[in-house]
Parts: C-alpha cells; structure tokens; sequence
C-alpha cells in the first residue's frame, strides 16, 4: 500500500480503529454511557478524514483511485459515507439507552462495536469499484448484522438472526453467480474495464442486454441486491426482522443498509452497464421492479397492527420509490432539453428518507422502551401522555406519507417528475396511487396517536440522547423539504463524477 | 432578486409558532404563549399593511419579489422558490394579516392546549399567507395542501359537536380536489415547451421570465384544456365551496372553534376565489380548443343557482353558525358570478365584474369573520346558538347585539357598508353579460336581508322566547363584552366602514390585479 491509499482509506481505517477501540473500553468499564460516548465521541475521526477528501484540506488525496484501482473515494461514495455516518451516530445516540439497560448491558461493548464494523463494510461497499471488493465488503455487511439481530439470544431473536443469515448467504451466493457471468463475458472483475469490453463486443439483436449473460448477469446481480434494498420479491425477510432484532438494529437496516445497496446498485449500473441501450434495458427492469414493490409494500401494510411491521412494510414501499429514480435514466429522456434527474432523485430521496426514517424509528424506540407494547394500539393517547415525542413521530409520518412540506413530499415529487420526464409516465402514476394507499395506514398511526383515548394515561418523556437524535433527524426532515437544494446541489456534485452524466 | 419582505411575512407566524411550542416553559407557560402568538399576528399584521401601501400602484406589475432559481436544482423540475404581489393578492395578503390577528386576539379564552393550539393557528396563517403569494404553481401547492393540517387540528381537537367527523369531512373534500388539482398541474408541466411552473410571466433581475399562461397561449396541451380547466374548477369550487361539493363546509364551520370559523371563512375560502381568478381566468384565455369564454355561461348559471340554494338553505337554519356557514354558500357564490363576467368572448369581458368578484372576497372576508367572532361571543355567554331558545339579548348585551347588527347589515349590502360596494359591482358588471343570471342571483340579496334581520331580530330584539334554552338566573347575570372582547371586533370591523365609505382603498389596486390577470 502507498501513502496514497492510506489517505483514500483514512475514514475507512479510522472506523475500524474505532470499534476496536470501543470494544476495548468496553473491557476497562462497566459503564455503558462511557462506552457509547467513546464511540460517537470517535466518529469524530472518521467525519474529519470524510471531510478532507471531499474538500482537499491536506492536500487532494481523492484524486485517483486506490488499491490497483479497486477502491475509489470520489464524491459519490464520500456522499453517501456523511449519510452512513449521519446514520451511526444518531443509531448510538439512540442505543445508549437501550445498551445501558439490564438484558443488554453484558453486550453493549460488542453491540456498539459490531454497528461500527457494519458501518466500516459499508463504506467501503459504496466506494469499491471493482467486483470481488464489492463482494467482500458485501459480506462485512452483513455478518455483524446477523450477530446484532440475534443478539438478544430470544427465540424472536434467534429466528430474525438466522432468518438474516440464511437469506443473506442465499442472496450473496446468486450475486456471486450473476458476477461469474459478467466476468465470464468481458474478463474483467473492474466496472470501467467491463463497460469498455461490453461497448466492443458484438451484440445479438433482439436480445434484452445485447446478450444472455449478461442479462443472466444482471438479472442476479439485482436479485442478489435485492435482498440488501429490501425490494419485492425480495422483501419477504424485513418485517419478521424488524420484528424480532431490537429496535436500533431495525433503524439501522432500514435506512444505512438501504443507501449503501442503492449506491453500490448505481455504480454499478451507470458505470458498468452505463452505455444508453444497456440503460435503457435496465430501467425497464427496475422500472417493474418499482412498480411492484410500492404496490406490493403498501398494500401489505395496510393490515399491520404491530408499529414495528407496518414501518417493515413502508420501508419496502419507500424503496420501490427510490427504484422509480433508478429507472429514471438520463438515456430515456424527451427531448435534449434536459438533464437527467433520476439519478438526483435517487440521493435526495435516500437522504431525506433517511433522516425521516430515523427521526419515526427512534420516537418508536424512546415509546415502546417505556410502553414495553409495540401493537398500533399502543400508541393510542400517545400525544397526551408525551406530546414531543407524539410530535415527533406524527411529523415523521407525515414526511413518509409525503404530505407538504416536508421532505417526504418533495423527494416524491422531484423523483416523480424525473420519471416523467424519462418517458415514465404510467409509473409516476402508479407511484402517486401509492401515496394515496399508503396515506391510509399512515394516518391510520396518526389518528391512534392524536385521537384514540389512552388506556394508560401516565405521562412520560424519553432520554435526552435518542430525543437529540429524533429532533435532529426530524428537523432534517424538515429543513431538506424547505430547502430541497441544500441537498440536491451536493447530489449534483456527487454525480458529477458518474460517466455520462 | 430577494426582497425579503415577503419571505418574512409569510415565515414570520411559523417561525415564532415552533419556537414557543419548544421553548415557552415553565408555570406562566401558557400566558406567554398567548402574548407571544398575538404579538407575531400584530408583527405579521404590520408586515402585511406594509406590503399593501408598499406596492406602487403606478409601476404596477408583480413586485416585492422574493426569487431564488435553484431551489430545486435540478433539470427535470423547473420550479423556483418565487415570491411576489400584485395588485390581485396585495388585498388578500392584508385581509390575512387582519383575520389573522383577529384570530388570535379571539382565541383568547382557549384553555385547552394552548401551546397546540396556538402553533397551528399561527400555521394555518403561514400557510394562507403562502398561498397568496407565490408565483410558483409547486410552492402554491404546498401551501394550498400545508394548510389542511393546521386545520384539521384545530377543528378535531378543539372542535365542539361531531368535530373529528366534521374535520375528517373537510380533509377529505380538500384531499380529492387537491389530487385533481396536482393532475392538472403536471398535464401542464409536461406539455412540451411549458416546462415551468411560473404563473406569471415577470421581469426579475432584468431577466424576462414567461409564465404559464404565455406559455400555453396557443397550444395544444398534453390533455384538453377543458379537462385541466375543470381540474382546477373542481379543487377551487370544493373551497369555495360551491353547490354541489359545499356540504363539507356548515359542519366544519358548526364545529370549529370561533376563531378557526374566523379564518376559515375569512381568508380560507378566499384562497379558492383567489385560484379561479389567478389560474381558471389567468390561465385559459388564449388556450388552444378551449377558453374560459367557453364556460362563462355556464359558470354564471352555477352560481346563480348556488346563490339561491345558499340562500334558501340559510333560511331554514336555526343554529346561528349554521346559518352564517350556509349564508357563505350564496356570498361566495357572488364571487363566482362575478368571475363569469369574462363573458363568452374577450370583448364581452366585463372588467367592473371581475374587480366585483375579487372585491366581494375582501369583503366577505371581513363581514363573516365579524359575524363568527360576535356569535362566538354570544355563545361564550349564552351556551347555547339555538335560535328559537335565545332572544332578548339586546339588554343584556348591547355591543355584541350592536356588532353583529353591524356584520347582518354589511352582510345583506346596506349601502355605505363594504357588502353594498361589492355586490353592486358584482352585479352591474355581469348584468351587461349575463342578464338573466345575474337576475336571478339578485334574489340571492333579498334572501339575505330575510334571513339577517329574520336572526338578529330573533336573537337580540325580540322578547325571551316561551320555553327560553337559557334559564332566568343565566340570563340575568349575563353580561356584555369586554375591551378585550373588543379588540378583535373593532379590527374586523374598521374594514367594513372603510371599504364601504371609501372603496378605492382596495378596488384600485383589484383592479390593477385584474387588468394584469386579463392582459
């Protein structure tokens, strides 16, 4: 390794050092704050290397890549390592509680330290530029994911660890077959190499991709992913984990394990399957795929009564959202007059959702540790008996609903004007029919909180930690909606380095 | 160019309504609040005077402007964060300032979660506001959709009666209109060659910017314009409301809390005659295949007949909110008459009409609002707004029975009263295009006069009734309004006499609005 990969990989590094160090405090105190204010305190290194690379503070380090050109730190991965880091430090705010508690607090150590290895395979999953990279840092993912979901040792737990698991090793192992075909077909494992291969090798006509291995290829390679997107068909996993990992651990997977599969899924297509008839074969796959999955999450979302499934299903709703900007591609578009906006649309909604989903989850997480009742009943009276943390929550649901002005409302929007814009106006249809389906299981929640009569009428407040992080989170939500550019003039300089864009 | 002016006027309530509902704390907490929330509606108030005399009636055109291009930065979505007044919203912007400030001097006695209570009424001005003065059709959306929140809360929650059914009604109508209306939103967007959201063509920075209607002047739209015409008649005529899609409105008014009926007939419904002005009228002059010409008799014909409906209907109301609820049915169906004075040609188009219509709003605005405000004072006495059970209140309280004399009068158009000055524009400007309709409607006045003075005659003068719903004891201790009471009265009231003894102060500068809306 050179000087130079250091530099690239400083945020990376540091993150690991730092659930070293974590579990290292862990074994010196018994106290769980101290544990959790080393690690957010920590993520301190991590956001300044971040930093630097975007900006060049010492020098310019991000230019070129790193590692024989399998690891990029350009502006796209650094986008979305500030939203993985964003993620991580509100999940700790919102765990030390939750770690310092009796069933937990033997584990908090390794709880915090495996959310920051997770995070560290992210990372590196979202810059990684060549297949088996994105292979291995797939799998670094992952596997403290199954640890952390199981970590409980309940028969609830143990179901959501090994249910993760299974799938995980399912979905890894097709994903690894669709990149034996692409490599098989072009001999190369770097995205840039098997774009330039794919642009001279003759094409069969009439054949969706201009060949069959490669449309096996990508077919996996979706597939594979798919279970990383929580996307149908490959959904069936979230709500029974949702269920049964605790309740960080859910946020967590639903918001940072979400961007970095649809920033490795973008790189992917854009960079290796960017040329303008591949995308356009492949934006009618996830064009379907969109399609399906909005319908199918709602509408499976409609009869949730536990709080913690129906925020399942809606994750997987939303994320059928985020697919109709991953269908929006610039090579679909009505005349030359415009940019592409898919591709904005996809950042600004993973961010805004991102921020919307946590601010839900953790005002989930700060009621149900007081309730001990997950079941949408439970949240009836919620705004009498803790009127900040009902705010809270009914404006996060408000943004997920898409209700103006907030963020929820206005990523809707900028993503269903690019699919009209692509020529995809049936799936802009389709996706505002959606929002009404999911409006009533939405207001559902919120008619429970605002309206219902508590059984229970004891007022509580939450911890200041998971407070600061849900009122952080929901005036993301908040400002984002009102200032849209404030986020999409950064996603512009993200995408700049994207060919073809 | 960024002004700033507007962007603060409009911010101004939201801001200071989270930051009381974060911070006010402590034992007084609830005092506070109420001083903060109606000094941001007095500063707001000040704002919006500031905006009407501000506006140079000589330059005309759209100025104040707030405009920031990339607000959303991307291609895809050319919508821009515009901010700006004319002539046609300048009125509209004060009556908001004045209703609004009215409002919350009114909500005075609200016990009931007043720090609640207060951020959404400070919301809900916010969001008015925002829909009088943007330019851009996205940000008059948002705004136009804001505003159902802030009002759902505060009819479900401080509501009396059936208040969630009545909220629930209300944000249905509103929802489906509202889905109509971002319909015909995007048909516009997408039709090739428009490709902005701008409602106004306008010169900011000395960059020349065409707005829609230029835009589609002339061209075939992606859907018929007739469709895209009648998407936005619907969500407008919901709000105003008109027959058929009215019966949303008397239960919310009946429910809400005084204050809210207020605003909710004050400036709410003024936000849909505001849209037909801005967007049915504005936008469908010079469309290809379809104009508003096309329809203006048939609009003309819509509202007489809801006039008249309106009208009836009020008479046989015995519920005093009621009553005033439905009798907005037939004045706003006075705004829509006044609307069809664009006659079925552009050379029929009666401009004394169309200022009628736009004045008409202003001053329904400030008479209703009087109208609630005095029945709620009533009612914080007496408990109950059964006609038949009330009666004789005049010695009791002289004021209140003054007052709403006042309202009832500007209500059915006594001359020198703002009514009087509306209607008769209304009606000699349409009568020239549409005699017959406008005949009809005049009835629409008689009834009026029938079911005002039928009421007040009922409630205040006439003696105690047989079987009073108010016991003697009750009655014999009632008592008048305070000065506090009569703040908010005599702010809603200044307007009437001002407007009706001197009506230029606001039908110059309607007038202005509309000759720029009629190009």
């Amino acid at each position: 390794m050179t000087v130079q990969d250091f530099w690239v990989l400083s945020p990376e590094i540091a993150m690991a050092l730092l659930a070293l160090l974590v579990i290292s405090v862990d074994l010196v105190t018994r106290s769980m704050a101290k544990v959790a204010a080393v690690a957010f305190i920590g993520l301190v290194a991590p956001v300044i290397l971040t930093l630097n690379l975007w900006f060049g503070w010492f020098g310019d380090p991000a230019t070129g890549a790193a590692l024989f050109g399998t690891f990029e730190a350009d502006k796209f991965s650094l986008f979305f390592k500030f939203l993985l880091l964003t993620v991580v430090a509100g999940t700790i705010l919102a765990s030390a509680k939750y770690i310092a508690s009796d069933r937990m607090k033997d584990y908090g150590g390794e709880f915090v330290s495996l959310i920051l290895l997770s995070v560290t395979g992210m990372m590196i999953l979202v810059s990684a530029t060549e297949l088996i990279t994105i292979y291995v840092a797939l799998e670094l993912t992952a596997l403290p994911v199954v640890a952390l979901a199981a970590i409980h040792r309940s028969k609830q737990g143990v179901e959501a660890g090994t249910k993760f698991f299974v799938l995980s090793a399912i979905s890894s192992v097709i994903l690894l077959y669709g990149f034996a075909y692409i490599y098989g077909y072009t001999g190369s494992t770097h995205l840039d190499v098997i774009m330039m291969r794919l642009a001279v090798i003759p094409t069969e006509s009439g054949v969706p991709f201009g060949s069959y291995a490669v449309l096996l290829s990508v077919i996996f390679i979706v597939a594979g992913f798919g279970f990383k997107m929580a996307i149908v068909p490959w959904h069936m996993w979230v709500p029974d984990v949702y269920q049964g990992a605790p309740t960080p651990v859910a946020a967590f997977l639903s918001v940072a394990s979400k961007s970095a599969a649809f920033a490795v899924v973008m790189r992917i297509m854009y960079v290796a399957f960017g040329n303008d008839a591949l995308m356009q074969d492949w934006s009618g796959l996830f064009a379907i795929l969109a399609a399906v999955t909005m319908t199918v999450g709602n509408t499976l979302a409609l009869s949730q009564s536990n709080i913690k499934r129906l925020l399942g299903y809606s994750t997987i709703a939303q994320a059928g959202y985020i697919l109709v900007g991953l269908a929006s591609v610039p090579a679909n578009q009505v005349g030359a007059t415009f940019a592409g906006a898919g591709p904005h649309g996809v950042l600004y909604y993973l961010a805004g959702y991102a921020f919307t989903n946590l601010a839900v989850f953790f005002a989930v997480i700060a009621i149900t540790s007081r309730t001990n009742d997950d079941s949408i009943e439970g949240l009836n009276g919620l705004l009498k008996r803790s009127p900040l943390l009902a705010g809270l929550l009914v404006f996060g649901l408000l943004s997920l609903l898409g209700m103006p002005p907030t963020v929820g409302f206005m990523a809707k929007v900028v993503i269903f004007g690019s699919a009209i814009n692509a020529n995809l106006t049936w799936l802009a249809v389709i996706g505002v029919v959606n929002t009404v389906i999911a409006a009533y299981y939405y207001l559902q929640v919120i008619r429970a909180i605002v309206f219902e009569d508590a059984v229970d009428e004891s007022k509580f407040s939450a911890d200041k930690p998971i407070l600061a992080a849900a009122g952080v989170a929901a005036i993301g939500a908040g400002v984002f909606g009102l200032a849209p550019f404030l986020l999409l003039e950064f996603a512009e300089q993200a995408l700049s380095i994207i060919p073809g864009l | 160019m960024f002004d700033g002016i507007l962007t603060v006027t409009v911010f101004l309530p939201a801001a200071v309504a989270i930051l009381v509902a974060l911070f006010a704390r402590g034992k007084n907490a609830d005092q506070q609040i109420r001083w903060i929330a109606i000094g941001a509606t007095i500063a707001t108030f000040v704002l919006t005077v500031m905006v009407f005399v501000g506006y140079d009636q000589d330059a005309a055109g759209v100025q104040m402007i707030d405009y920031f291009e990339r607000w959303i930065p991307v291609d895809a979505l050319k919508s821009s964060y515009l901010l700006g007044v004319d002539g046609l919203s300048a009125p509209l912007v004060l009556l908001t300032g004045i209703l609004g400030m009215a409002a919350a001097l009114g909500s005075w006695r609200i016990k009931k979660r007043v720090r609640e209570y207060f951020l959404w009424l400070l919301l809900l001005e916010t969001a008015v506001l925002g829909v009088f003065v943007s330019l851009d059709l996205l940000l008059f959306f948002i705004f136009f959709e804001f505003e159902l929140i802030p009002m759902f809360m505060l009819i479900a929650i401080w509501g009396s009666g059936r208040p969630r059914y009545s909220a629930m009604k209300f944000v249905l109508f509103t929802l489906a209109g509202g889905a109509l209306m971002l319909i015909a939103i995007l048909a516009l967007y997408v039709t090739p060659d428009v490709n902005t959201l701008t409602m106004v063509s306008l010169t900011v920075d000395g960059k020349y910017i065409p707005g829609i209607p230029e835009l589609i002047a002339g061209k075939d739209l992606i859907i018929p314009a007739s469709l895209i015409f009648g998407f936005f008649f619907i969500a407008f005529a919901v709000k105003l409301p008109l027959w058929p899609v009215h019966s949303w409105l008397p239960d919310a008014h009946t429910d809400a809390p005084t204050a809210v009926s207020v605003m909710l007939a004050g400036v709410l419904l003024k936000m849909a005659g505001y849209g037909l002005l801005r967007i049915n009228l504005g936008f469908f002059q010079e469309t290809n295949g379809f104009t508003i010409h096309d329809v203006a008799g048939y609009m003309a014909a819509l509202a007489a007949f809801s006039v008249i409906y309106g009208g009836i209907i009020t008479v046989r109301q015995t519920d005093m909110k009621r009553l005033i609820a439905y009798s907005s049915v037939s004045h706003m169906g006075f705004v829509l008459l006044g609307v069809a004075a664009v006659g079925s040609s552009a050379a029929h188009t009666s401009a004394a009409g169309l200022n009628g219509a736009a004045l008409q709003m202003f001053t329904h605005g400030t008479i209703t609002g009087l109208a609630f405000l005095m029945v709620g004072l009533s009612y914080d006495r007496t408990h109950t707004r059964h006609i038949p059970h009330l009666g004789g209140l005049w010695k009791k309280m002289p004021l209140i029975a003054i007052f709403f004399l006042i309202a009832g009068f500007g209500s059915l158009g006594l001359p020198a009263l703002s009514g009087f000055v509306a209607e008769i524009m209304v009606f000699l400007g349409t009568f020239s295009v549409w005699p017959w309709a406008t005949s009809v409607a005049a009835f629409g006045v008689v009834l009026a006069a029938g079911y005002t003075l039928w009421m007040v005659q009922r409630v205040f003068f006439g003696a105690r009734p047989a079987t009073p719903g108010i016991s003697d004891e009750v009655y014999d201790n009632l008592i008048d309004a305070n000065w506090v009471d009569m703040i908010p009265v005599v702010a809603l009231a200044a307007p009437i006499f001002i407007v009706g003894i001197w009506p230029s102060v606001v039908t110059d500068m309607f007038d202005i609005g509309i000759q720029a809306v009629l190009r």
